[in-house]
């Protein structure tokens, strides 16, 4: 029961969006100062996930293949196609899930518990569409870039992997991996991981903080919640993504 | 002018609000008083739209608040400001930011009459020089100006206050209450102060509302208070030392007059 009253509430929280904004203007200035926190504010964190994530995949691979009949360039092969269609998405996914989700829910929640919302209705403002749109659409519009950038890095960590020369591969071998053609079906389903899961991220998050109750211990409980929700459900959407599309 | 008619609310069947019934007029301080727990936040916030009331009526110079469409109260809305008791400033904007806010969202204004206007109401709450602080930059007395600041900017014609001193040391209570009263005046408004404090309802108490377990117990005068011969209202006016030997005072002075 009480599942299908969030769900029902999600559900209305997100129509609201869609409604006309009362000065376009304002709505844009939020959305690129949303595009900024959540972009530019993640593309250091990212990095350093993907670099160790893309260098630790070609370990292992390497290591798998050693004794193999299976060339040692197809490691590149691996490691870019890995991080494209599941590591690059789904980990950038969850580490931000951590750091943007509580944001938004925590910025939200206090702003509930400390009447910020209440006076922006009083004064004929929509909150949902103003205070919730705009990080949504940024999130959605920033993600796709912050996992290009990811999967860069993680190629760039095998690349460092293989220029270290203990893995048993070098880098041409690495590179002519890399160079192997990519199909562009790969590169759809990368981005609408990307996309889904800003989106979930996001939306939950927001959500959450939204309909904060019970003061500073509500906003700690909202922020705890929306990190734990959207995790699970983007954790599950992968799996739908990935059952429904490859 | 704000009517209130037949108004009640209800919280999961316990009933806050039982048929209140009060007209509010305009260009007067009109004070909502009460014991905790008596109703005065909750009707105060279904007045603004924050509740919405389970009957009744709410009209804001004849036009029906709780019946009209989500549209239509937001024209209301823009005739509307508040006072938050935890102020409501938006902690990421500056001061300056904070006022300008609803003439941003809401008027085609250019960049230099909104400059104009906010520093034109800034002044009016006497806060010159801290355009560019931050809420926590600034004190309880400064960010209550700026939240009066906010709430007239727009010109509003109805303002809401919810317990403008709490929190406040008495001289800056004093003001506070002083610059309401005369922006009241000066731009003809309704003004309803939800408050528990004894000298605004001596002080700028055109009219006093008492609610009492969620219905109006009395109305009149902040001057009819003091010689209120209702015994509920002078229990919880009169609480204080300070309040009951003022009382007292009034009446020896005046049976000594009385004497020939």
């Amino acid at each position: 029961m009480n599942f299908f009253f969030h769900l029902g509430r999600y559900t209305l929280t997100l129509l609201s969006l869609f409604t006309r904004p009362e000065k376009a203007a304002m709505y844009w200035k939020e959305l690129f100062r949303q595009m900024s926190l959540i972009g530019v504010g993640s593309v250091g964190i990212i990095s350093i996930m993907t670099l160790f994530i893309g260098a630790v995949t070609s370990v292992q691979f390497a290591y798998q293949l050693q004794g193999n009949l299976i060339p040692m360039w197809y490691v590149g092969i691996i490691v870019r196609d890995s991080l494209m269609l599941e590591l690059a998405p789904t980990l950038s996914a969850l580490l931000l899930a951590g750091k943007v989700g509580s944001n938004i829910s925590s910025e939200l929640g206090t702003m509930r518990i400390s009447e910020q919302i209440d006076a922006m209705k009083i004064m004929g403002v929509n909150t949902r569409a103003y205070l919730v749109g705009p990080k949504v659409l940024a999130s959605v519009l920033v993600m796709p870039f912050l996992i290009v950038f990811g999967v860069s890095f993680g190629i760039f960590g095998g690349m460092l992997v293989a220029l270290a020369g203990t893995s048993g591969f070098t880098a041409s071998e690495y590179v002519r991996g890399l160079q192997d053609p990519i199909r562009d079906f790969d590169t759809l389903v990368m981005f609408i991981k990307s996309v889904s899961f800003a989106f979930i991220i996001t939306s939950i998050s927001a959500y959450q903080g939204f309909h904060t109750t019970g003061g500073v211990v509500g906003v700690g409980e909202a922020s705890t919640r929306a990190v734990v929700y959207s995790s699970i459900v983007l954790i599950i959407a992968d799996f739908l993504i990935a059952a429904l599309l490859l | 002018m704000i009517e209130v008619k037949q108004l009640y609310k209800s919280f999961n069947g316990n009933e806050v609000l039982k048929g209140i019934n009060i007209t509010m007029h305009e260009g007067k301080c009109n004070l909502i008083i009460g014991k905790s727990g008596a109703g005065k936040t909750v009707l105060i916030k279904c007045m603004v739209g924050l509740f919405e009331p389970t009957k009744g009526e709410i009209l804001y110079d004849n036009r029906d608040f709780v019946k009209m469409s989500e549209k239509k109260r937001k024209e209301i809305r823009l005739e509307m400001g508040m006072l938050f008791q935890g102020n409501a400033l938006f902690d990421s904007m500056t001061v300056e930011d904070n006022v300008r806010f609803p003439l941003d969202m809401f008027t085609s204004m250019t960049r230099k009459e909104k400059a104009a206007r906010v520093d034109e109401v800034l002044s009016r709450v006497n806060l010159v020089g801290a355009h560019k602080k931050f809420p926590s930059e600034i004190s309880g007395g400064m960010m209550k100006r700026v939240g009066i600041a906010r709430a007239i900017v727009q010109k509003p014609s109805y303002l809401f206050c919810d317990e403008p001193n709490s929190g406040l040391d008495p001289i800056t209570s004093i003001v506070i209450d002083e610059l309401i009263q005369e922006i009241t005046q000066d731009l003809n408004i309704t003004t309803v102060i939800n408050t528990h404090d004894m000298n605004s309802v001596m002080g700028i108490g055109d009219k006093v509302i008492y609610v009492h377990e969620g219905s109006v117990h009395w109305e009149g005068s902040g001057n009819e208070v003091m010689t209120t011969k209702d015994k509920e209202l002078d229990n919880f006016v009169f609480a204080s030392k300070f309040w009951k030997h003022i009382k007292e005072e009034q009446q020896e002075e005046q049976q000594e007059g009385k004497k020939p």
